[in-house]
Order: C-alpha cells, then sequence, then structure tokens
C-alpha cells in the first residue's frame, strides 16, 4: 500500500514490538533446554569422555590431561559454560603444576561446535551437515504431499459433513492415525518389495530401501522409485490427522454466525465457501504446520530406519545404539531450536492474521 | 441441603444422574461401542493367556517358523514358539504400560497444570516455561536418550529395560500435555462466579481446586486421559521396535516386530499380527476417546436435559 494509514503504520509498531518480545522470550527457553539435555548427558556414566576409556591405548594420565584440556575438571556449572561459550578464550593447567600453560581447545555451541563424534572421530557439525540434506530431501517431499492431499479433503469432509465422502474419509482417518507408522513401513516393503513383482523385468515392483540404486548412474526415476515407500509411510498418518484437525476447524467456521450472515445476504455457496470460510479455517493449518515442520530438520527415525535412508534419524538411531553422546547432543540441539522457532513463526503469523490475538 | 419428598403417585421420574446420562449418549455412537467391546475383550484375553495349551517361553526347535495353522493360528517364531500366546502375552505388557504411563502422566500433569492455572502469576510462569521446554524437546529423541542413558547406569529400584522403567520414560515425557490442558482448564474456571462464591464463603484454597473446580473439568480429563493411553501403547511399541524399550525375553507388541524386517520375505507372519494387535487396540481406544468425547460435551449436555 502506498500510503499506509497512521492506524496501519501503528499496527506495524506493535507488531515489531510483538515480534522483538517474543524473540527475547525464546532465549531463555532455549537456555533451559540446553541445560536439561546438558544435565541428562552428564548423568551418563563417564560423561562425555566415555568413549575414550574403552580406547586400549588410554592410560589414566592421558586421561586426565584430556579432562583438563576439555574443562571436565571444573564444576558442573562452569562445565556448563564451557559446553557453552568454550574454553579457548581462557588458559587451562593441563600438566597440573600450578602454571596455566595452553589454551583450551573447545569452542562452545553457540559458536557452533558440537564436540566429535565418539565413533568416526569427526565433528559432530559435519556429521549433521552430511546427513541434513537427505533427511531434507525426503521430509519436505512427504510433507508437501500431506497438505497437498490433506487440506481438499479436510474441508470436502466438512463442507459435506455426513455425506458418504466424509463418513469414509473419517474411518480412514482413524484407522491412519492408529497404524503403527513402524507396522506400515513392513507391510509396505511385504506387498511392494517383497510381493508384487514388475510384470516386465520381474524384479521387485518398488526397492524396498536407500536412496538410489547404489552403483548405478544418476536417474530420476530411480530417485523416484526410492522416494515411493518411505514417503507413503509417513504420509499416511500425517494425511490422517491433518484432515481430521482440518475437518473440525472448518467445521467451527461454517457454523459461525458470520456464514449465515453472509448466506442470508443471498451470497452463493461457492463465494461463502472461498471468500469467507476457507481464510478462517486454514488458520489452524499453521498450527500443524509449526508442529510437523520440525521433522523437516529432524527426519522421522523410524521410516529412515527401515528403509535405510541415510538422514538424520538414522544418525540419530545408530548413534544412539552406540552411545555416541555428542551426535545425540548434537542433534537434540538442532531439533530442540527447530521446534523453538517454528513455534515463534507459528505465533508471530497467528498474531498478524488474527486481529483477535492480543499482543502480550 | 433438606430433601424434598418424593411425590409417589406422580408419573415423573427421578432425576437422571450424570452418570447415566453420560453413559445414554456414549451408547448411541457406534464406534464407540465397537471399541470398547473390542478392547474388553483384548483385556480378557490377555488376562486368560495362560490358560492356552502353549507357552511363551519353551522353545520347540522342531517347530520353527511354522505358518499360521489350526494348532498355532499365529503360526511359530524362529524357536518354535507360539506367536498367538506370545502376542497376548505381550499384549499383557504393553496394555500395562499403557495404563501405567496415563497414571504417571495424570498424577504429575494434573497437579501441575491445577496450580499454575489457579494461582497464576510468578508460578503459573515458572511451571508453564516448565512445561513449554519440556514440549520443545524432540519426544522420541527423547524417549531413546533417556532410555540409553537408563540402560547404561545402575540406579536403585528401577531396574533398566523394564515395564516400570519404560513407563517412567514415557509418563516423565508425556505429562505435559495434560499440564497445559488443565492449567487451561483453571484459568477458565477460576473467574467464574461460583468460585468467587466459595471464596467469600472462606473455602481453602486446596478444597476450590479438589472439590469445585475439578469435577467442573473431568470431561476433557477423561477425554485426553483415554486417548492417552492409544498413544503410550504406540509410544511404547515404537521404543521396544527401535530396541530401546523392553527388552526380550519380556515379549511386548513393539519387541516381538523387533527382527521381524530381516524374514520379511520368507515368515512374513511374524510381522503381521503384533502389529495388527496395536492397530486393533489404538483405533479401539481412539474411538472409545471420540465417544467419551461427544458425550461429555457440556452443551450437549444440557441441550439434552432440556429436552428431557
Amino acid at each position: 500500500m502506498l500510503n499506509p494509514s497512521p492506524n496501519q503504520s501503528k499496527k506495524g509498531v506493535i507488531m515489531g514490538q510483538y515480534i522483538v518480545r517474543r524473540l527475547l522470550q525464546a532465549i531463555p527457553m532455549l537456555l533451559l533446554v540446553s541445560i536439561v539435555l546438558f544435565a541428562l548427558v552428564n548423568l551418563a556414566p563417564g560423561g562425555p569422555l566415555s568413549q575414550f576409556v574403552r580406547s586400549r591405548r588410554m592410560t589414566a594420565e592421558r586421561m586426565e590431561v584430556l579432562k583438563r584440556q576439555f574443562g571436565l575438571d571444573k564444576p558442573l556449572p562452569v562445565q556448563y559454560i564451557i559446553w557453552l561459550a568454550g574454553n579457548d578464550w581462557m588458559e587451562v593447567d593441563t600438566d597440573q603444576d600450578g602454571v596455566k600453560d595452553s589454551y583450551g581447545t573447545r569452542k562452545g555451541i553457540l559458536r557452533g561446535d558440537f564436540g566429535f563424534s565418539f565413533k568416526t572421530r569427526e565433528p559432530v557439525l559435519e556429521e549433521i551437515m552430511e546427513r541434513l540434506p537427505n533427511t531434507i530431501y525426503l521430509m519436505g517431499i512427504t510433507l508437501l504431499i500431506v497438505a497437498i492431499v490433506a487440506i481438499p479433503v479436510g474441508i470436502i469432509s466438512a463442507v459435506k459433513q455426513y455425506s458418504a465422502f466424509d463418513i469414509t474419509i473419517t474411518t480412514l482417518s482413524f484407522m491412519g492415525q492408529a497404524i503403527p507408522e513402524f507396522w506400515l513401513g513392513l507391510i509396505l516393503i511385504l506387498v511392494f518389495y517383497v510381493s508384487l513383482d514388475n510384470p516386465i523385468t520381474g524384479e521387485s515392483l518398488l526397492p524396498g530401501g536407500g536412496m538410489y540404486t547404489i552403483g548405478a548412474e544418476f536417474s530420476l526415476v530411480d530417485r523416484i522409485r526410492h522416494l515411493i515407500l518411505p514417503v507413503l509411510m509417513g504420509v499416511v498418518g500425517w494425511v490422517a490427522w491433518w484432515s481430521r484437525f482440518l475437518r473440525s476447524s472448518m467445521l467451527e467456521v461454517i457454523n459461525q454466525d458470520y456464514i449465515r450472515t453472509a448466506r442470508a445476504k443471498g451470497q452463493t455457496e461457492r463465494k461463502i465457501l472461498f471468500r469467507h470460510a476457507l481464510k478462517n479455517a486454514l488458520i489452524p493449518l499453521i498450527t500443524m504446520i509449526a508442529i510437523d515442520f520440525p521433522y523437516v530438520f529432524t527426519g522421522a527415525i523410524v521410516i529412515e530406519r527401515i528403509f535405510s535412508w541415510p538422514g538424520m534419524g538414522r544418525l540419530y538411531y545408530t548413534s544412539a545404539t552406540s552411545r555416541d553422546y555428542p551426535v545425540l547432543m548434537g542433534v537434540l540441539i538442532l531439533g530442540s531450536v527447530v521446534i523453538i522457532l517454528s513455534n515463534l513463526m507459528a505465533d508471530i503469523i497467528y498474531a498478524y492474521l488474527d486481529p483477535r490475538v492480543r499482543y502480550d | 441441603m433438606p430433601k424434598k419428598p418424593v411425590e409417589k403417585n406422580s408419573t415423573m421420574k427421578p432425576p437422571e444422574t450424570m452418570a447415566s446420562l453420560v453413559w445414554r449418549r456414549f451408547r448411541r455412537h457406534p464406534g464407540a461401542m465397537v471399541g470398547a467391546v473390542i478392547l474388553i475383550i483384548l483385556i480378557l484375553s490377555v488376562t486368560f493367556a495362560g490358560l492356552s495349551p502353549h507357552d511363551p517361553e519353551t522353545s520347540d526347535i522342531k517347530n520353527r517358523y511354522q505358518p499360521p495353522s489350526w494348532t498355532h493360528p499365529f503360526g511359530t517364531d524362529g524357536l518354535g514358539r507360539d506367536i498367538l500366546v506370545r502376542v497376548l502375552f505381550g499384549g499383557r505388557v504393553s496394555l500395562m504400560v499403557g495404563f501405567m504411563v496415563v497414571g504417571i502422566t495424570l498424577s504429575i500433569g494434573v497437579p501441575v497444570g491445577a496450580i499454575a492455572g489457579y494461582f497464576g502469576g510468578w508460578i503459573d510462569s515458572v511451571l508453564s516455561k516448565f512445561i513449554d521446554a519440556t514440549l520443545s524437546l524432540p519426544g522420541l529423541m527423547m524417549m531413546i536418550l533417556i532410555a540409553a542413558i537408563l540402560r547404561e547406569i545402575d540406579l536403585p529400584i528401577v531396574e533398566s529395560s523394564t515395564t516400570l522403567t519404560i513407563a517412567l520414560v514415557l509418563g516423565v515425557l508425556s505429562w505435559p500435555t495434560v499440564a497445559r490442558l488443565v492449567r487451561a482448564i483453571f484459568l477458565t474456571f477460576r473467574e467464574m462466579e461460583y468460585v468467587t462464591a466459595a471464596k467469600a464463603l472462606g473455602a481453602s484454597n486446596f478444597r476450590i481446586i479438589i472439590s469445585e473446580i475439578l469435577p467442573n473439568g473431568l470431561g476433557p480429563i477423561i477425554v485426553e486421559a483415554t486417548l492417552g493411553v492409544g498413544y503410550a501403547i504406540m509410544s511404547e511399541s515404537t521404543l521396544s521396535f527401535l530396541g530401546f524399550g523392553i527388552m526380550p525375553p519380556t515379549p511386548s507388541w513393539g519387541n516381538l516386530l523387533d527382527n521381524a524386517q530381516e524374514h520379511l520375505s520368507q515368515y512374513p507372519w511374524l510381522a503381521i499380527f503384533p502389529g495388527l494387535m496395536i492397530f486393533l487396540t489404538t483405533i479401539s481406544v481412539n474411538y472409545i476417546g471420540d465417544g467419551l468425547r461427544d458425550a461429555l460435551d457440556p452443551y450437549k449436555l444440557l441441550q439434552e436435559i432440556k429436552e428431557v
């Protein structure tokens, strides 16, 4: 708009203040989450160095030096600060002769130093960055398909409440929500990989795992064939609850007074739906996206485990089986940050869209 | 309150109790009724699983990987054990975890939510921050982390990977949802006139929370608790499937599926039946929850009372 009315620019200022305030509120939340995670991992036996204990070349003295270098000889609150902000800015007395001789080696998670994986000895951040694109690829496509299917289905279901379509969808959505995700994965493999064969080549209809055929040249068809089953596994449960949620939010809107008013004015059903109802019914969609969006980053452990998908979920799963705590911490921190940020975004969008939301 | 004498000769029935009203409404929900019947059958069959001629633990190497038949309706596993019996014994564990988790969730979530919502102020901000922080942790990942840590340390009382431990892990991570719901209920109700009236009459805070507000907010809490059973069973089975939940030889619906994937091509029945049980239980519980939601809806109840 060229000339914003004074009212609107005032709204902009209030909105700006609201965003800043919400951002500031997110900081103590992040700190609280980080304290909880830090405490948990320190509860684990041996603490962050437990993997080195298992190494045969490790002597007690070397362990002590390592401990001091990592700042693990300090009291827990200091250790937390080091973990958060690093100790490369403070001098450490590695040989314990009373003289501080070298600087610490840690940068702290605030600067992206999540430590090293026990298993691969690689920086945790590198491990995560290696897997992250694969997860975004799988879960991004899944979420997109969920939105494309669930939004129209939920809306039609509500508009045609108690029709055959609605009853079918409601029943299917109850079933979809009750199917254990891992079992669905196994059944999909059983049907499309084990049982059904491609009539022309005689091979399995769809591959039972992996991102692409190993050793084969890049082909789009091959990529898509590998995507179908894992995406389907994620889509079923999500579509079930998205469409149910949208149906009830749409029903709530349809029964409101202003829709009745529009109808009384002689507005066509089509216009009522598209111009009046839809706009408000889709607002709760923001909540659902805010809840499910973090999975695009953290991945789905069960899907990635069943279909050997080299993403974040599988990284987390294998790290948990080998007690690779630095990697677990890294993934958890990333996951929590994404969850907190997407809740924040949802609140801001809500405040922007819904005039009834108060800015406090 | 002095009781009014009921007129014997009038055709008026005595007023219906709340419970019978709710039950009458619940009965009208076909999904909920079917769900309730299935759940009762499931609970009865896991309770009397010991009557089966087969033993869940004894292996029978001659009858390994038998497909479903009359003697073994669900087939046998790699040690020749009857899968039906193992599924039923696993059901004991899974259902028990489901109810235990809801017990834990309610006993933490209701007091925390009630205190936060009723008192407000700084108590509410502290408790709410704590609730929000717990909800900001990726759920399944936290369950795996805590289960993995618990397996490595020796705690008194709670042994690792027992039913109780897993229920504790799930309960500790799922109470915030209930707490948030209860908090919202108390926030709304504490402003009501009858609460002010109770305060004016000198009722203590404890009394107002327990006997004035809580009974009025019971509907949504009951619905949430019911759905919580299904959610807990699902979480336990996922955790056990991934190998971080209940460990063999104790069977649970999740760990029965643990190594089913590698045998999927030869012995698919290993995978089919335990999953089917989880599906049946969860869908029954969800329908019961839906029926209760309808039956306990205060506005619909009010309508009903007026019609009668």
